[in-house]
């Protein structure tokens, strides 16, 4: 019996193995802290390229829309409202269409098999580059929808929003790409809240004698809701910071216009066309916009967050 | 009697058709858009593809019938997403390890997944401005400006939640019996991790990666102002200290070009960054079906 104790007393570890633990857990929590650390940067470093600019317009810049670099004015409302208006409209339009998909795919209209092939090609659409959409919407989408806008234009011209004469590209192309990359992301986290609501809802209504879509209308989706509406603010946030597919296809002016006919421009579009070749107090301007367009972003996420926290089903 | 038999025309059957139609509809229209980008991106981009596409540089645009080929800006692409993946792999998969063994739900961890994704969250943009802000415009990196190594750098902060997640949800599904196993016959906790842990979640971890790492190479807009672009061959190391090409600027530019040559150009580099990128997420998603099939028997 003390013999025994004794062996067990000796087996300690080696003060070098200690070390290795702590030295690797440390490392790790070094690793991790990465993540704030390179999150604060961002917010910091383009704040303080902004201050510039901030400090001579002030809140003013958001309001003008004046951007004259020889003038030296700067002003980025026709971006703001761009990037607003571009991301407000094709989430309008990617809301139905993508939860009615996902309605689809978790109801048993067709074979679970067609089902799983849908879900998986709505997601691979992810997976295309917006650059490639780019491409894609101006070779493709422009010269298919050019008829279209005409005839919008010359039957609904009377509503400020289709009052200019439609020439190549424009906001509308940018928002119907913009539905294209939405509609993976709004029809997967909905499918997904739409899959976690339990059966025994479902059976209750059926139950009770309800059919299939005031099942639908009255139990799954208000159930669901709190995901769905947080995959559409992520889908929001996305739509905001969307660069390239939107940037090819806008027009990029900065001319004013209520008309979704005419070219717009974008924060993001804006900053991919200007920041390469600016230079003064014309980049100190960008990266206020740029401030702006995080600031956006960060709220939209940051709700989002918060919604899925605080709504999560209590199933 | 009548009740029980189901009634066309009672106005809940023809509502419930309405609908369901409705949401066929839907479905149609969101997968149409991909067949006809696939399918379009195939047939344009696939008839320009010759053995000159992969081993000529690019011509300077131009009237030249001749676009040369696109070998810079395919090595580009493989330079950058390594140059990324160096990076956001080791700290992502670190910090994962952190949050997933080490802190587990404590309000450090709570705040750093808080960060994660706010930071998943930043426009891809903002991340390019960061790094031109912080690396090129300052010239830290011996005085280059713009270089491969910035769009690298530009690249790994988008790959990074993606990587750290993956990490922290891999290493969550591993069972705490193998843990208890490990350290009750006295394995240390760096040793339990790297031996038992982290190798049991390897499957999943590397399908996140790898899906992570093929969103990164199609990511433009980090790079059009921290790479920036060049039509000439990358040739030796001291070329990462300058501007490179990328097969997404590459059709970014081309794409706004008015010359046909270098819109086929920018077809060809689509078919080729379309292709690769969705045969790695076939391939993921079969083999994590293929996985989930044997886990059951």
């Amino acid at each position: 019996m003390e013999e025994k104790l004794t062996l067990f007393k000796n087996r300690k570890r080696f003060g070098i193995e200690k070390n290795i633990d702590i030295i690797f857990k440390n490392t790790a929590l070094v690793l991790s802290s990465f993540v704030a650390i390179i999150l604060l940067g961002i917010i910091l470093v383009v704040f303080f390229q902004s201050f510039e600019s901030f400090s001579r317009y002030g809140l003013k810049f958001l309001v003008t829309s004046e951007w004259n670099p020889v003038k030296d004015e700067y002003g980025a409302f026709t971006a703001i409202y761009g990037t607003l208006v571009t991301s407000f409209l094709s989430l309008l339009i990617t809301i139905p269409l993508g939860v009615g998909t996902a309605i689809f795919i978790t109801e048993d209209f067709v074979p679970k098999v067609v089902r799983e092939i849908i879900g998986s090609f709505v997601e691979l659409l992810a997976a295309i580059p917006s650059v490639v959409l780019g491409l894609w919407a101006i070779f493709v989408m422009e010269p298919f929808f050019r008829a279209f806008f005409v005839f919008l234009h010359n039957f609904f011209g009377w509503i400020p929003l289709f009052s200019t004469e439609p020439t190549g590209r424009n906001s509308l192309l940018a928002i119907l790409i913009l539905v294209v990359m939405l509609l993976p992301i709004v029809t997967s986290i909905a499918r997904d809240s739409l899959n976690q609501v339990p059966k025994k809802l479902r059976n209750a209504a059926y139950g009770i004698g309800a059919s299939r879509w005031k099942t639908i209308f009255s139990v799954i989706l208000p159930a669901s809701l709190s995901g769905i509406m947080a995959g559409v603010l992520l889908a929001l946030g996305r739509a905001m910071g969307e660069t390239m597919a939107v940037t090819m296809i806008i027009g990029n002016s900065n001319a004013f216009s209520w008309s979704l006919l005419s070219p717009g421009y974008t924060i993001s579009s804006m900053l991919a066309n200007q920041f390469g070749e600016a230079d003064g107090s014309q980049v100190s301007s960008l990266f206020y916009a740029a401030f702006v367009l995080m600031i956006l972003s960060l709220v939209v996420n940051i709700f989002a967050q918060w919604l899925v926290k605080k709504f999560s089903l209590k199933y | 009697m009548n009740s029980l038999y189901y009634q066309k025309r009672l106005s809940r059957n023809i509502g419930d058709k309405f609908f369901t139609s409705l949401s066929v509809i839907c479905a149609l229209i969101a997968i149409l858009p991909l067949i006809f980008l696939v399918t379009y991106i195939l047939y344009k981009g696939g008839s320009q593809i010759t053995p000159e596409l992969f081993t000529l540089e690019p011509n300077p645009p131009g009237d030249d019938l001749d676009a040369g080929g696109i070998n810079p800006a395919l090595i580009g692409t493989l330079i950058i997403t390594t140059i990324a993946s160096i990076i956001a792999i080791p700290v992502g998969v670190g910090g994962g390890i952190y949050l997933a063994e080490y802190s587990k739900d404590g309000a450090f961890s709570r705040f750093i997944r808080f960060g994660v994704n706010v930071l998943a969250g930043v426009p891809s943009i903002i991340a390019g401005v960061f790094i031109y802000a912080l690396i090129v415009s300052t010239k830290i990196l011996f005085g280059s400006m713009y270089s491969g190594l910035a769009g690298g750098m530009a690249l790994s902060i988008l790959m990074l939640p993606t990587v750290i997640k993956t990490t922290d949800e891999g290493l969550k599904l591993v069972p705490n019996e193998l843990r208890y196993a490990s350290l009750g016959v006295g394995a240390s906790m760096y040793t339990t991790i790297l031996k038992v842990t982290l190798p049991s979640a390897f499957r999943s971890i590397a399908t996140g990666v790898v899906l992570g790492i093929a969103r990164a190479a199609g990511e433009t807009a980090p790079l059009i102002f921290t790479a920036l672009f060049s039509y000439y061959y990358i040739t030796g190391f001291e070329d990462l200290f300058y501007e490179m090409g990328s097969l997404a600027v590459l059709i970014y530019n081309f794409a706004l070009e008015p010359y046909d040559a270098q819109n086929k150009l920018a077809w060809a580099a689509s078919f080729i960054l379309v292709l690769s990128i969705l045969s790695v997420n076939i391939f993921s998603r079969v083999l994590a079906a293929f996985t989930e099939k044997t886990k059951r028997v």
